[in-house]
């Protein structure tokens, strides 16, 4: 007898709690203002601006406004697909430093022909510079930059 | 004082495509594959360790419980460990610390992953937080890209070369999953087949990236003179390390990938080693993808850093080598990702003890076993020998 398989579906909503600091840093980035803390021990500033340093362990509160334009520090070309993707591949993925931030974002980079990988390669590299590109109506929410696209 | 402990028994399903066995099922084949290999009845296990991936990568909360009558678990402490992609190290260290601590003599440790049954890469892009980074997370190939591409151009070396290495590896590891019995995937290819094959998540190619398998492993640490009474050849562990790093993806550096280094390095020290080309006879590496091979050789000092490639071509690591690594086809070519951390050890407990069949490295004596996990956030480590 083959082996049965049963096929079932789960989906489930949640609600994520924010807290205050992602609150007042979506807050502003929904004026287009991108902020980070610095930690008074490391003097590093983080970004996404964080309520406690996680080398240091202290408490954050000095916010500092990095710029929307910045250096590409690693960046990947998706092109599978699975269940649950967030994005339409093929996109590319990039770890993004600000200027002024000591750490770097994950978002993605585009505004040029995704469809060729080679091409992808010609456009962007490590070290390439990239500018965000700002949706027209902002939400309050990381996708509120559309992209970056190299400068 | 930690008390001395070792592997008596290991146990492994036939990993791949499981869908002629449930879950429990599949569990017990690798737990009464340990049990015979150690000798021992379920009677003699004082406690039990077991973990996975996150649950909904197979649809069943706290799987545990429903994995218990399976593990012989009735009537026995019985934990969860589940760290992500580390899973199987952290639930080896977990029965090493209850042997080690002096209040369980036998110990049973169980990782078991169903991935045909759900969607791990779905499952896998919510590791990330919710408001900034999963996002963009595209699964594991997707995180682990960031790293193999920023690899070379960290040591400003040549893209082919390390093109090439990657392949290479891929390709030895291919070749090597045709002497393990256990393994998932058993073909042949060569560097051209892994340079032809589609891009998953730049640089990693279908061949450079692992298969998503089903599959269980089971692993029994018995303390000093109890192991020695179980068996003749028990598997020593000389040095556990575990590291893990921020949350934020973009925080740290991971070609230095600093829990990786801190992992061995603990490991190291409290095994004694201090030139590991020298003093390790066999690596089990965690090598989803292949680039990341020549990342790890460098972290734990196989080599300086930037020159992982040159090990590859001067056939250090392959089978016949110095350092053989990952002589069971790795991760590469076998990944049921919550027995897969564990299987490293099983597997470097079967090199050290001359167990390892068609795949065994020559008088091997002392070995590494690793895993990763997270989204490129912990590591974590544990050195094997049948040295006393």
């Amino acid at each position: 007898m083959e082996p049965r398989i049963l096929k079932d579906t789960i989906a489930l909503p949640y609600q994520w709690a924010l807290g205050p600091v992602n609150t007042r840093f979506f807050q502003e980035f929904k004026e287009r203002r991108i902020f980070g803390t610095r930690c008074p021990k490391c003097g590093r500033v983080l970004v996404p601006a964080r309520a406690f340093c996680a080398r240091c362990f202290v408490p954050l509160d000095e916010w500092v406004q990095v710029r929307d334009e910045g250096t590409i520090k690693t960046w990947t070309y998706v092109a599978y697909s699975y269940i649950g993707q967030p994005m339409q591949p093929p996109y590319v993925s990039a770890l993004i430093q600000l200027d002024g931030a000591d750490t770097a974002i994950p978002h993605l980079v585009a505004g040029f022909d995704l469809r060729d990988l080679d091409e992808v390669r010609a456009r962007i590299k490590i070290g390439t510079r990239v500018r965000a590109v700002w949706r027209e109506e902002t939400e309050g929410t990381i996708l509120d930059i559309k992209y970056f696209e190299p400068v | 004082m930690a008390r001395k402990v070792a592997v008596v028994g290991t146990g492994q399903t036939r990993h791949g495509k499981r869908q002629d066995v449930s879950y429990p099922e599949m569990i017990r084949e690798a737990v009464v594959a340990a049990l015979e290999d150690a000798g021992l009845g379920w009677e003699h296990i004082d406690a039990v360790v077991c973990g996975s991936m996150p649950p909904p990568m197979e649809g069943t909360n706290a799987p545990h419980l429903w994995w218990a009558d399976a593990m012989g678990a009735c009537g026995k402490p019985l934990l969860r460990v589940a760290t992500c992609g580390t899973t199987g190290i952290s639930i080896a260290h977990a029965a090493y610390y209850h042997v080690a601590s002096g209040l369980f003599d036998v110990v049973l440790a169980v990782g078991a992953e169903k991935q045909y049954e759900g969607e791990s890469q779905g499952t896998m892009t919510t590791v990330g937080e919710p408001f900034f980074q999963r996002q963009f997370v595209a699964g594991a190939p997707g995180v682990f890209a960031y790293q193999c591409n920023e690899y070379a151009h960290r040591y400003n070396l040549d893209e082919e070369r390390v093109r090439a290495a990657a392949a290479e590896i891929a390709v030895r590891n291919h070749v090597d999953a045709l002497d393990n019995p256990f393994a998932h995937l058993r073909q042949r290819i060569t560097v051209e087949d892994v340079l032809r094959s589609r891009v998953l998540a730049y640089p990693i190619r279908l061949l450079d990236c692992c298969p998503a398998s089903d599959g269980a492993c089971a692993v029994i640490f018995a303390a000093g003179e109890v192991a020695t009474r179980i068996t003749r050849t028990p598997a020593w562990v000389a040095g556990v390390g575990y590291a893990g790093e921020e949350h934020w993806v973009g925080d740290s550096d991971k070609v230095w990938w600093q829990s990786a280094r801190q992992a061995a390095l603990q490991a190291y020290r409290m095994a004694g080693i201090t030139d590991p080309l020298e003093q390790l006879d066999v690596a089990e590496l965690y090598n989803p993808f292949s680039f990341q091979e020549l990342i790890f050789y460098e972290l734990f000092g196989f080599c300086g850093p930037g020159e992982g490639c040159r090990l590859v071509e001067e056939g250090v690591v392959r089978r016949g080598g110095k350092l053989p690594c990952d002589p069971s086809g790795g991760v590469l070519c076998t990944n049921p990702i919550g027995a897969t951390g564990l299987i490293r050890v099983a597997e470097a407990a079967m090199q050290v003890t001359g167990k390892a069949g068609a795949h065994q490295v020559e008088g091997a004596r002392t070995a590494l076993a690793h895993a990763i996990g997270g989204t490129q956030q912990i590591n974590g480590v544990m050195i094997l020998t049948s040295l006393d």
